[in-house]
This record gives C-alpha cells, structure tokens and sequence, in this order.
C-alpha cells in the first residue's frame, strides 16, 4: 500500500463491518427475537434492517435484539428508540416495512404512524 | 581540547572537558577511594566507593565516570558520601573472606588499605557469606571466589583487553559469581594462564600456583645441583617488592639474594635469549630463502602459544619452531652443561625464576623433556622469588655478587631486552640484518619497534630486500594483527607476539602495584626503560657476538638449525579444543 | 461483504486464555454454525477487558452485553438464548446477578469511572487484524504526522500535551524525545520498553495483547520525530500471545506498507524489530535493558551518558515504554488541549493500574489522573471483600511503597505519590486489609528485589540482602533492639550509594512501611507480636477454655501431636513449645473455640 487514500478505503470498509462495537449515540432499532418473533419471521426483518442501514451508510444506528415483549400475535414487532429515549413500537413487521422505516423513522424522523402498534390495535 | 573549570571541596582547577571528577580530583590534589576502578581497563562505576556529591545533583554520582562540566561543584568528604562509603564497604566486607593473616595479599590489599583508610574498626552487618570451593586444579591461577569482591578488573581484562574470556559474571544478585562457565576450574577452560588478571586483582581472589615449596625442598636437598635462571624482566621489577622505585635495575641484589638463598649457581636466561635468537634468527633466513611458510611468528611467550593453539590453529605452522629461552636453557643444562661439568643431570634441579605465570603451564607440556629429563623443575615467579627472599630474612640492599655465573653467564644486550615488548623482533633484527648484509650495523636501536603501542610495524632494508615486520603484545592486539594477516589486509615476513601488554615486563608473575599506581603510571615503559638501559651499557649488544653462544655451536650444536640443536632446542605444537565435548 | 447483525467478542487476553477461554470460543463457533448464525453473528478474539478475576470475559455487540466466568457449558445458553431469541442469559452478566435490564459493559461501575486512552481498543478490537485497528482511526496519527507535520512539530505537541513517562518516574515525554532529536548521528534507535517486571503488574501485556498496531504506530511516529529508521521492542519471553500478536502485527504494518521503506510514498523509512527478554526484572531499567538487546548481560551502567545521548551500540537512542507510547497517537489525534483536560495540574491523561490483592474486583483499570484510592477501591474495585477495613494501598512495585488509609482521598499522581514515600511506577497496586501485615510486606517485596538484583553494586547485591536478612528476623521473632535502626541506617545508604534506579528504590518497600507503620515493627521486636496476626512464628493458638467441649478433634488431627486433654474430661491445652502453627486444629475445631493470638 503506498496511498494515504488506500489507508482511508480500509478505515472505512471495517468501519462498516464493525462500526456496531463503537457508536452509541444514534437510533437503536430493537428486533424482539423470541420463538414468536422467529416464527413469526423476524429474522428476516432484522437482517433487512442491517442490510438497509448499511447500503446508507447508517454507522451510527444499532440493530440489536431483545426476547418476547409479551404481544406475540403483533410479532414480529420492532422497538426503534431514538437518541433522547423516546420509543416508538412498530408491529407485523416485514422486510419491506423495515425498508420503509429506515427511510422515513430512521433517515427523516417521521414516524411511519400506520406501522405502529397504537395503529394496529385502534384499526382492528 | 577545550577546558572547562571545576571546583572540588572548594578548589579551582582547570581540566579539559573530558576527563571524569576523578581525573580533575588528582589534579586538585584530591584522592578519591577508588576500588573497582582501572583507568582505561575497568571504568564500570559499580563499586561505588568514589561516591561524589555534586552541587544540584539529586544522589551521589561515581567520580570515576563521571565527566566534569564547566562550572562543576564537587563534594568529596560530605557526611552523606562518608556515610554511603562506608556502609558500602562494610557491605562489601561483610560477605569477604576476611582471613587476611593467611592471605597472600596481606599488605598489599586494596581492600584492607580501604577498609583502614575509612576507618573500619567494627561490622555492623553481617550475615550469610559465600561457600564457595578453591580452583586451585590449575598449574598456574588459583582462584578464590570467597575473597572476590566482583570488583570485574579480572573480567574486563580476559576479556576485553586479552580476549581470551575465560571468566565472566555469572549468576545474579548476592549469588554473582566471577567464573568460568558452568563453574569450571580453570584448567577446563581455553585459559592461557598469562595471569593478568592476577596482577589487577584487588585482594587475594586470584594468584598464581605457590611453587616456593618444591624451590626450598630442593635447595634442602645436599645431592642436588640446584641452578637459578633469571629472566630478563626480572631484574627490572624485582626491587618494587622491597622498595625501591619502579625501573630500578636490581640485577645484582638479585644475584646475591638467589645466592643466599643456596642456590648453588645463578644464570642469566638472555644467554638462552641469544641462543633462541641464533635458532629463530636462522629459521627466518630459512623460511625468506627457501620459501617457507611465512610470516614467521615468534614463540617465546608461552601464554600467546596456547592462546595460538585455541583460536589460531591455522597459524600453528608459521609459529617458529624454537622453545621459549627458559626451555632451551633448561635442555642445555642438562645435557651440555651437565656433561661438561660432569653431574649427573638427574642431580640437576632447575628452578627458573620467571615474570610469568603461563611458564609454569609451559614446563608441563609433554614435549619439553627432549633431554630425557624435565628441561625445567620448578617456575617460580618474580612474587614467589620476592617471598622467599623475605621469608629467609635476607638483607635486598647486598651486593656481593655483580654477575652472574659461570659458564653460562654471558648475555647481550639482545637478550636483555627480550623482556620488553619488540625486544625479540629488535634482537632478531641485529642478528638477521648483519648476517644477511655481512656488514655490520650502524645504529643497534630499531625505535620502531619499541613502545608501549598495540601494534608496530617496521619495514627495514636488507640489501636488495626489504623486511616487513611486525610486533603486538597483549593478546587482544596479537587477535587483531593475526585478524587483518588472515584477512589479506597486511603481509608481514616476522611477527613478534607476547601475550602480556607491555611484554614480559608486566607479565603474569611480576609485582603487583595497585590500580592507585597502575592507573596513573605506565608500569610498562617505566620497567622497560631499565632493560634498554642496561642494553645500552653491555659491551656486546648482539646474540650472535655472545661468547657463552658461539662457544655451544662450537662444542656441541655445529651450526643453528643443525639436527641437535632440533633435538634440544625446537619443539611442535597442537591444536586444542576451546571446550571439547566431555 | 459479509455483514452481521451481532459481534462477540471473546477476550483472549492471558488472563481469561488460562481460563479456557480459547475453548469457549471455539464451542461458540461450533454452537454458531449448528444454528446457522454464523453468517449472521462474527465471533473476534479480542485483547484484555481488565476483570481478568471474572474470566472468561464475552461481551456480545452491539448491545455491549458482558458476560463473565463462561464456561463451555454455557456457550449453548448463550447461543441459544441471547444470540437466537435476544434473551440475556441474566445469570451470566458481570456484577450483581438481580440487577435488572441490560448490563452493558458501559453501564458497569467498573468501566463507568474508567476513561480509556492506552486501553482504547482493548477487548473491542481484534488484535491480529490491522483493519480494525485501522478502522478505529489507526494509523491515522502517523499519516497525520508524516504528511503534515515537521519532526520538530510532532515534539513539540507532545511536550504540550504534558505526556510523562508510564514507566516508572514519570519524566517528561516530549523533552525526552527532544533530547534523542537533537543529539547528532548518522544512526539512533527507538526502543520499547515491554519488559514488565513488576509483581502483579500486567498493564504492558494487556496493551501488546489487545492493541500492538498502536506501539507500532507510535514508534513509527517516534522514528520520524527524531530521526531513527530503526526500532527495537524488548518484550519478556514469558508474554508469548502478546509476542505472537506484535509479531503479526510489525508483519501486517510491513505488508500494508505502513512499515519499512518510503512509508506512505513519504521518504520515512522505519523498521521494528523484537527482542526476547529472559525475565530479569533489572532488564527494566532502561541501560540494562538497552545491553541486553546488545546480546549481552543485562545490567545497568551509570548515566551520564544518557540513552538519548549513547545508546544502543552507542547510538543515540529513545526508550520509552509500552504505555506511554499508547498514548501517543490519540494525543496526536485529539490535541494536546484534549489530553490537558484529563489529569491534575502536573500529570496530565491517565494510567493504567493492575489492581490486585484484598478487593473484589482485581484487574487492569484505566483511570484519569487525580482519581483518589477511595475511587478506585470503592467505586471501581468494588471494596474490600468480607467487610473488612482497607489498611493500605502498595504501588511501584519492589521500588514504590504504601500509602495508608488515612491518606485514601489523595489523587493519585505523579507527584502526590512521591510525597507520600511511594511512586507511580508502571502502575502495580496491591490493595492490602487489616490482616496484612507491614513489615511481612516490605519482606515479601525485598525478597524479590534481593531475587533480582543484577549483582553488579555491593549496596544492592550485598546491602538488600542484609535487610531481608533482619527482616527475616524480625518476622520470625528474633528482632533485636536496634535492628530497626540498622534497617534504616541501611535503606538510607542504599537509596544513596546503588548504582542504578532499581537499587536506589530497592529499599523504598521498607521506609515507607517505617514511616507509617513503625508501631508495628516495634511491635515485632519488642513484644514479639505481628498485630495483624499474619506473621505465623509470632502467634500463638489457643484453645478457649469457656467455649472448648473436648471432643478432642484437634488432638487426634494434630500433625505433631502438640494439643494434650483427655476426651470429655474438660478443655484441651495447646503445648505451645510444640505446636508448628500450621493451623490444622481451627480448621477442624467445630466449636471455633481455637484462634490465634
């Protein structure tokens, strides 16, 4: 390597790969992984998620998981916790729908009010 | 070089800027104790008793690697240096041997001056002390690691100024021994018993084999014939042990004393020097006509033929063939002069007073006994002779006896002066530059060769030729000089080895002067100058005019070279192993 | 490019691999691939976390979840619970097993207080891959310095930011390499100090484990500052995963050009070099060290000349140690106004302690400087265990000494250290409670220096010798009156007359308990007791005649037959000329009605 830009390709390529162990200070999008979520088809979503935040380049948003909330029938549901401790729930989750709340939630701040709980449950 | 100003216990002196607080406290007239110390050898600050205060500084320094700086405040005899010297030597004699009245160096140990300098009088700590066994398998160093204090002298100078390194520090902490490796004795190990190290120690840790016995046995013994030999340096260093100033010239104090002694005759080994150069002298005329394999080293130096033997194998053929001079003496006493005087040479015991230890190594190689009988019985160094002389009360000051004995007395100032470095290659050059010229030289001195510098080279001109040769003495310089011959960087007809710095003036076995002296006085020239005096003074300066010479070659060798003189005067050498597999 | 969702990283520090934790890391890649999570999950070998009591450490990305004490058997609990279903496995998080919700590893009062400079990467990156010391901004101080910045520069930043020395007395950094700058050569050196020495102390060892790229880095940034193309790190023999893993790291900074020739395309050329050490604690001191790495014996030799001035083979030459050059590319990173703010007036930026002895939490913490010891035992070692009172706290090792509960609201720095008799030192510190005693200690401590004097002065091969001697004898009751005066008389002469730094400090172990124990030498030889009931040779054990049943079970487990009675016919009397005090007969007393006094 001879270039200080090859040094700076590599920085960021890691980064990519392991920005997770590092940054704190953004959104936290929390996938609830339990057999429900899991059958429910929460894998996927949670993989839609990482695959998402990273074609955006999103570094500073944690993707983690988190057992049963305790709604099993809404699974797969997704916490998103945004950096000043507020939570929005969203429920029947699908890789699409992870798609969409990664552009609107995550990238613009709005929340993707027809995806929520609070939504689900007055529409039923 | 620039000078700077330094004040030392409130006086001004002026020194240049690289001496140590040490150097600039001499010339403030300010003794500092020193022990591990030996200027230019052992300049390691570990002993710590030239512990100096030095204004700002924040803990004492060692005054002896310490470099002065312009404007320098030094405190010699504070409270806190006197204290932290004291308790250090305490320290250091709480784990000595302190069996000072059996010790050899009784008198002349810089541990007990110190120990009376600083006023010793008790030993608040004592404790647990070294047990460790004597070496004492050697024919030649006795060493004593209870009485070691690892002052280092003794390792520096195997090992950096001889290059032999045969003792080194091993282990650590209060277990720090000076040894050799694996706790060998010395007649393990590739030591070429030159005893240098002898001559620095401090205390009484290393010293040479006592042979003094086996010389009073013999002396007791009615049936002998029992003959001194004296080396060339011998005379030169002698009179120190009884007081008189260094390169005072004792040769017939000397005489008398060995005569008092009992010894029934009293001969010059420069008469064996002539011999010597006679044969060598040959064998390089020799070796330059007949193409022989040169440069033609010479072999009188017994600590630089073993040395030879284990780290130059390859140079074992261009060693002269020649014994030492004490060797050659000691196989014509006891052939020629036996026959002639008619005693049974098993009657004739020869005690061959010597400044070197590695001689009594020397007469224990197998191959010295051509005559049928050992060509010498005891060596007894310049130390052990001195102790003698005490011990039978004998007045040093008596001169009764000026020259030496008959029929072996004669000597040339050629051989006089073998004891000083470039002695030999300057008594060679008389003979081979006349022999080879048939003319007779102008001046006798080759200045060239003479002086205390490790390597000296001179090219002198024989008629149509030009003779290249070289001298080294202390074995780290002969190293080198064989290094650069082997390299093909010098090309030389006659090299002159000698394993002591300086020759065989301060050789293994001569007086022991403290570093206090050592590091301050070139022992080497101040001795030498005696040989060159007396070389100057003596009538016939050339091997190859002394009568006692010409007188063997007509009675009994024919010729140098001749199948006799072989017989007796040559030898052969092997390689050795430095640590061969057990 | 493979991404995943979870990171889990296994600490492989020495600690926690003589732990098994090198096992537990391949359970967990087999229990990963029988889920089909290891697409999903990556597992990372990683360096020291510090709780090197609570190992094996894994800490589980990106929530930050530590678990402690992992066994194999646990890995498919974890595997199955946390990484398949996003349950905690509550029972095997660090700290206090009912505290709710998760425990991040920045949510333990452990890390909570710490702020970590040297130790920045450790236990987040994996160590064998330079990508990822990359990716956490390495080497960018050396691009920064070698397209920006003059070696003048470089210095003088360093010298703002106040940096000193991590190894022992704490000299100012930046004017060290100042020195070695300006002395005039064809060649110098830069050398690294990697010869931990210290009892307990395995700060250096934790930083090669867990991050070399950063040593590496640093002395390339050394190299160009003062003008050295070549470097040397000597590293004690006895650290062979931190040996391997700076081996791989100078191997992977060569490959990526980051080392050797025309570094960058900038003309810098350095290369690195290690050095094994055979573990001789002297071989710390920097002359000592620097002859060893010559090939021959080490020891040290009297300064002047310095290193800086004639070094290796008698080049000018830089050492510095492990820590401090950890600290330097953040410093130049961040700005020395950054690492100003860190630290008290004189010591600026952190330190890291190997913390040990009687506290809960015994490990490696970076602390900033001006923390006190009350921090640090308290909030961060999690007191001392079984309620009983801190007595005092040892640092610098064998050349530091105590600093005693009275002086607990100290901060601890360079300076505060050396006023209270002890020093910083490479960051040693033995935490002891009430049942230490004093003069047992400073024993213990002069027992290894004696171990490890080199041998060459008389104060330090013979002296420190004959204060162990009359430490000996005082801790086996045999104390003379005066024996205390000698010791000090001793100390005093050491500390005055050693050649090097090590024996000048040897005796430090004892002042310090002198000055601020002295009662309880006294107490050893003039009454023959050790007030902290540890010095064996000083008790007596008695059998409390109110509370003893004579069951007569002391008598028969008696080694040596020193406990005489006659069963249920009233108490059992020790025979105290007999008695070896190996403590057999309180062990087995069920009525504990034998104690030592």
């Amino acid at each position: 390597m001879k270039s200080i830009a090859e040094l700076e390709e590599i920085r960021k390529k890691t980064l990519e790969e392991i920005g997770l162990r590092k940054n704190k200070d953004g959104y936290r999008i929390v996938v609830g992984m339990a057999t429900c979520g899991i059958a429910a088809g929460a894998r996927p979503v949670m993989q839609a998620f990482v695959e998402e935040l990273k074609k955006r380049n999103l570094h500073d948003v944690q993707v983690t998981m988190t057992g049963c909330i305790g709604v099993c029938r809404l699974e797969p549901i997704v916490e998103v916790i945004s950096p000043d401790g507020s939570k929005v729930t969203y429920v029947e989750m699908t890789p699409e729908k992870a798609v969409r709340v990664v552009a609107e939630h995550i990238v613009n701040g709005r929340v993707c009010r027809d995806l929520t709980i609070g939504e689900a449950e007055g529409v039923k | 070089m620039e000078m700077v100003t330094v004040t030392i216990d409130n006086k001004k002196v002026r020194v240049p800027k690289d001496y140590t607080v040490l150097q600039a406290a001499r010339e403030a007239n300010i003794e500092i104790p020193t022990l591990c110390f030996l200027k230019d050898i052992n300049e390691i600050g570990a002993c710590r008793m030239c512990l100096v205060e030095i204004k700002g500084g924040k803990k004492l320094e060692a005054a002896c690697v310490y470099p002065v700086s312009d404007g320098m405040e030094v405190y010699t005899q504070t409270p806190q240096v006197r204290e932290a010297r004291k308790t250090t030597l305490e320290l250091i004699l709480s784990n000595h041997d302190r069996n000072c009245l059996t010790c050899v160096r009784s008198g002349n140990c810089e541990l007990q001056k110190l120990a009376e300098k600083l006023q010793i009088e008790e030993l608040p700590y004592e404790g647990e002390t070294y047990k460790r066994p004597l070496d004492n398998f050697s024919p030649a160093i006795v060493r004593d690691p209870n009485k070691c204090i690892l002052c280092r002298r003794c390792v520096s100078m195997c090992k950096n100024v001889q290059t032999v390194a045969v003792i080194d520090v091993v282990e650590r902490g209060f277990d720090t021994i000076v040894s050799p490796i694996y706790e060998k004795s010395l007649n393990e190990v590739p030591c070429v018993n030159c005893g240098q190290c002898i001559t620095i120690c401090p205390v009484g840790a290393l010293r040479e084999k006592n042979d003094t016995e086996k010389a009073w046995t013999a002396l007791a013994d009615k049936d002998l014939h029992v003959i001194a030999i004296t080396a060339p340096a011998i005379r030169a260093a002698l009179g120190e042990e009884f007081g008189f100033p260094m390169g005072t010239p004792v040769t017939s104090n000397m005489i008398t004393a060995l005569h008092n002694l009992g010894f029934d005759k009293v001969f010059d080994v420069d008469t064996a020097a002539d011999l010597t150069i006679m044969e060598e002298g040959t064998e390089l005329l020799h070796r330059l006509k007949n193409g022989g394999k040169l440069p033609l080293i010479t072999s009188c130096s017994p600590g630089w033929i073993k040395f030879c033997e284990h780290n130059f194998p390859e140079f074992l053929d261009n060693l002269s063939t020649c014994k030492s001079p004490q060797q050659m003496f000691g196989a014509v006493l006891k052939t020629v002069y036996a026959e002639r005087m008619g005693i049974d040479p098993a009657k004739i015991f020869v005690v061959s007073i010597m400044p070197c230890t590695a001689k009594k190594f020397e007469i224990t190689r197998p191959e010295m006994t051509s005559s049928g009988y050992p060509d010498i019985d005891v060596v007894l160094t310049t130390r052990e002779l001195a102790r003698m002389i005490k011990e039978a009360g004998l007045d040093f000051t008596e001169t009764t006896w000026e020259h030496f004995d008959d029929p072996m007395g004669d000597a040339s100032g050629a051989g006089v002066i073998f004891g000083a470095t470039g002695g030999v290659m300057e008594a060679a050059l008389r003979t081979v530059v006349e022999i080879l010229t048939g003319k007779p030289l102008e001046t006798l001195d080759f200045a060239a060769v003479r002086g205390v510098e490790g390597i000296k080279e001179a090219t002198v001109d024989v008629g149509e030729m030009k003779i290249k040769a070289a001298v080294a003495h202390g074995l780290g310089n002969a190293r080198e000089l064989l290094e650069r011959v082997k390299a093909g960087e010098a090309e030389y007809h006659f090299i002159e080895i000698m394993a002591c710095p300086g020759g065989c003036v301060a050789g293994g076995g001569q007086p022991i002067q403290p570093s206090q002296v050592r590091s301050w006085v070139d022992i080497r020239s101040e001795r030498a100058k005696a040989l060159y005096e007396e070389d100057k003074n003596l009538p016939i300066r050339k091997s190859h005019e002394n009568p006692t010479v010409k007188r063997l070659y007509e009675i009994y060798f024919g010729s140098p070279g001749s199948d006799k003189a072989h017989k007796l005067l040559h030898t052969h050498y092997t390689p050795r192993e430095n640590y061969p597999e057990e | 490019m493979q991404i995943y969702r979870a990171h889990v990283l296994v600490c492989c520090g020495t600690g926690c691999s003589s732990n098994k934790s090198e096992e537990v890391l391949r359970e967990l890649e087999k229990q990963l691939q029988e889920n089909q999570l290891q697409h999903e999950v990556k597992v990372v070998r990683t360096g020291c976390l510090g709780l090197c009591q609570n190992g094996p450490n894994i800490v589980v990305y990106p929530e930050g979840t530590m678990y402690s004490m992992v066994k194999v058997e646990d890995v498919e609990e974890i595997v199955s619970e946390h990484l398949l279903k996003g349950r905690i496995v509550k029972r095997l998080l660090y700290g206090e097993p009912e505290a709710e919700g998760i425990r991040s590893v920045d949510e333990v009062d452990f890390f909570k207080r710490q702020k970590r400079i040297a130790l920045r990467n450790c236990g987040i990156i994996n160590p064998e891959n330079i990508d990822e010391y990359i990716a956490f901004d390495g080497y960018k101080a050396l691009v920064k310095v070698l397209t920006e910045m003059k070696p003048a520069d470089v210095i003088d930043l360093l010298k703002k930011s106040q940096l000193r020395g991590r190894g022992g007395a704490g000299f100012p950094t930046g004017l060290k390499w100042e020195f070695a700058a300006k002395a005039e050569s064809e060649q110098k050196y830069v050398c690294c100090n990697a010869d931990e020495g210290d009892p307990g102390a395995f700060m250096d060892r934790s930083i090669l484990e867990g991050d070399p790229h950063s040593i590496v880095e640093a002395m390339a940034i050394a190299g160009y500052a003062i003008g050295a193309d070549k470097g040397f790190i000597y590293i004690r023999a006895e650290y062979p995963i931190a040996v391997k893993r700076l081996r791989l790291a100078i191997e992977q900074a060569k490959e990526y050009g980051l080392l050797g020739e025309n570094i960058l395309n900038t003309g810098f050329n350095f290369d690195l070099e290690i050095r094994l050490g055979a573990g001789a604690f002297v071989c710390g001191e920097e002359t000592a060290l620097l002859t060893s790495i010559e090939g021959k014996r080490g020891e040290p030799r009297p300064r002047p000349p310095f290193p800086a001035v004639k070094g290796l083979w008698g080049q000018p030459t830089l050492l510095n140690n492990v820590e401090t050059y950890a600290n330097v590319p953040p410093i130049i990173l961040n700005g020395p106004e950054w690492f100003t703010q860190i630290g008290t007036e004189k010591s600026k930026g952190t330190k890291v302690f190997a913390v040990g002895g009687k506290i809960n939490n015994t490990g490696l913490v970076e602390i900033p400087m001006g923390t006190t010891l009350r921090e640090v035992i308290y909030d961060i070692g999690g007191g001392i265990p079984n309620g009983k009172k801190f007595k005092a706290a040892q640092t610098g090792g064998p050349s530091g000494g105590c600093i005693p509960a009275s002086h607990i609201d100290t901060p601890i720095d360079y300076d505060t250290l050396v006023e209270l008799g002890s020093m910083m030192g490479s960051g040693g510190m033995i935490i002891m409670d009430e049942d230490t005693c004093m003069v047992d200690i400073a024993r213990f401590f002069l027992e290894f220096t004696v171990d490890e004097s080199c041998g060459k002065c008389p104060p330090c091969r013979i002296g420190t010798k004959r204060m162990l001697e009359i430490l000996n004898k005082i801790t086996a009751g045999k104390g003379e009156e005066g024996d205390i005066e000698k010791l000090e008389s001793l100390a005093k002469n050491i500390k005055a007359a050693a050649l090097c730094g090590l024996g000048q400090t040897a005796p430090n172990p004892v002042l310090s308990t002198l000055r601020y124990f002295r009662d309880e030498y006294e107490a050893h030889v003039r009454e023959k007791k050790c007030p902290a009931g540890s010095c064996k040779a000083l008790l007596d054990y008695v059998i409390d005649a109110e509370i003893c049943r004579s069951c007569g079970l002391c008598a028969k487990e008696c080694p040596v037959g020193a406990i005489e009675g006659e069963r249920k016919k009233g108490p059992f009397v020790i025979i105290q000329e007999k008695c070896i005090k190996c403590g057999t007969c309180i062990e087995k007393c069920p009525f504990e009605a034998i104690s030592k006094k």
